[in-house]
């Protein structure tokens, strides 16, 4: 029974920045989960990934001006996330270039432009900090800054609900009766931008994505409608991120890639043995129709 | 009876090749059209810009006494995601946008209207399948009852039974013909000409301009058919870009 203890529960009794970091992964995965079904449902999975690394010059400006202050930095990432998301937008709309083609240009020329002023202005640590974040250095700040994305997400997400998934589905029924597509196309590329900030800080670019697009992925193997996808998303990555604590604190790995291994395990297990289309069903399926 | 959607010189481009060049006309008010003609035509393109999908680059599409909110659009099968995860039940009640809009609840008279629409199509007590899960003929039914429950004057299909099954096209031309029936003005792109002569009593008949536009049997005879492929072929091979009314 102690060991028990002493593995799932001791280690967050015992140290506040543990819970600390519970807290995070909690606020965190209520935002992604909602965020990353949606982005798997748009067929747009990379493009999380572009946005992660587009953050980077502005968290460098916010980093230049103010020091590591998180406000500086998730102001600054929020900025330059948004700045690249509207000229990608713009370039679909108005050139034969696609959507992922255009986004990766922006993101590139962004992610060149933050790694020049890391190099020219930080230091290598300051890079490393913004690429993979450090989930146990969570102070008040940056866990309020978390708890009121993951509110404003999910208070977003109420409100435009009904319009995304009907844009989703089938987006000229939706304009051809006058209605307005685009808007929920923006305010959802925002609030991907501002997840992806609020990630960062505790997970790093890179690695937020991860808490965003795996427990999505996992989620298509199981349900078989848009709100039991996110309800489950938002379970898994609750899960990732307490599995991924205990993993990191208990065998001394870096807590960022063992919460997002935890969801890629998740992933894994799923397609394999998930009942919507998984592995195992598939195959089963097949034998069943050939006796 | 008076036109409802009048085309004014009316040119759709696509990267300034174009797609409808310099059309007009006008579909009357409670018609029942379908618009043929041969691939690359302009079919789709034509009534996606009156459906204000498309923009058009020259001339416009004038509507009298309907607006755009009066239009429920079938888009091709291919331009909706089949693999989407939304119930049945769901896609239909999306015909109720013009009313409920993005926020307002979708209660009882709502529900009633989505599954007796179910009913209209033949697919009582498939509420809570996922759409994926159907067949092409079922995924049409279905977003034909959406229509329904759009319950639009204005109504557009765009190659409706393209890839459905003869007893779904069966059910839903019945359908077609009782929107008719009731004054609704139907427009929809087609590629059985046979199926055009006996359900649709007015064509027109494109091949990026109007070939002919008027009563089927008119406009569906031998002459106007081969004219259309003649310049359709003709429009391949010569100069591609619009140089203004010819």
């Amino acid at each position: 029974m102690t060991v028990v203890y002493d593995w799932l529960i001791g280690p967050f009794a015992d140290f506040s920045f543990m819970r600390r970091a519970l807290v995070a992964c909690l606020a965190l995965s209520l935002g992604a989960g909602p965020v990353g079904v949606f982005l798997v449902l748009r067929r747009m999975s990379l493009i999380g990934d572009t946005m992660a690394h587009s953050v980077l010059p502005g968290a460098a400006v916010g980093f230049m001006v103010a020091g590591l202050s998180l406000p500086a930095m998730s102001l600054g990432g929020f900025v330059a996330g948004v700045v690249v998301a509207l000229f990608s937008g713009l370039v679909t709309r108005f050139t034969p270039l696609k959507e992922d083609a255009s986004f990766a240009s922006f993101f590139l020329i962004s992610l060149a432009i933050g790694v020049l002023l890391v190099s020219t202005h930080g230091s290598t640590v300051d890079l490393m900090h913004v690429l993979f974040g450090s989930i146990l250095g969570v102070d008040d700040t940056s866990l309020l800054l978390m708890a009121s994305v993951a509110t404003l997400s999910l208070g977003a997400f109420a409100v435009i609900f009904r319009g995304l998934v009907a844009e989703c589905f089938d987006p000229s029924f939706l304009r051809a009766l006058g209605a307005r597509g685009g808007v929920y196309h923006t305010v959802f590329l925002i609030l991907v931008v501002l997840n992806m900030v609020s990630g960062f800080q505790a997970l790093g670019t890179l690695m937020a994505v991860g808490l965003m697009m795996l427990p999505a992925t996992a989620a298509r193997f199981w349900a078989r409608e848009v709100w039991s996808l996110i309800a489950l998303a938002t379970a898994v990555g609750l899960l990732s991120g307490y599995a991924g604590l205990v993993l990191s604190y208990q065998l001394n790995l870096p807590s960022g890639p063992a919460i997002v291994l935890v969801a890629g395990g998740f992933y894994l297990f799923s397609l394999l043995a998930g009942p919507r289309d998984g592995m195992l069903y598939l195959i089963l399926r097949r034998r069943h129709l050939r006796s | 009876m008076p036109a409802l959607i009048e085309l004014r010189d009316l040119t759709i481009t696509y990267d300034r090749h174009p797609a409808v060049h310099h059309l007009s006309g006008q579909f009357r008010q409670g018609s029942l059209t379908a618009v043929v003609g041969p691939n690359g035509a302009g079919k789709s393109s034509l009534i996606k810009a009156v459906a204000g999908l498309h923009k058009p680059s020259q001339g416009e599409v004038v509507f009298h006494g309907a607006g755009p909110r009066d239009l429920a659009y079938l888009p091709q099968a291919a331009a909706i995601d089949e693999s989407f995860p939304i119930s049945v039940f769901d896609v239909v009640l999306m015909g109720h946008w013009r009313r409920a809009g993005a926020f307002r609840p979708m209660a009882g008279a709502m529900r009633e209207a989505a599954a007796s629409a179910l009913h209209n199509v033949g697919l009582d007590g498939f509420e809570h399948r996922p759409f994926g899960s159907l067949s092409a003929g079922q995924r049409q039914r279905v977003l034909f009852a959406r229509l329904l429950v759009a319950d639009c004057p204005l109504i557009m299909l765009d190659e409706p039974f393209t890839a459905v099954d003869s007893r779904t096209t069966a059910d839903l031309l019945r359908l077609v013909e009782r929107w008719h029936d009731e004054g609704r003005t139907v427009i929809a792109v087609l590629h059985d000409f046979e199926q055009v002569r006996r359900h649709f009593p007015e064509t027109l008949l494109l091949a990026r301009e109007a070939v002919a536009w008027g009563a089927t049997a008119k406009v569906l005879t031998t002459e106007n058919l081969l004219a259309a492929r003649a310049m359709s072929e003709a429009w391949d091979s010569e100069a591609d870009i619009c140089r203004g009314a010819a």
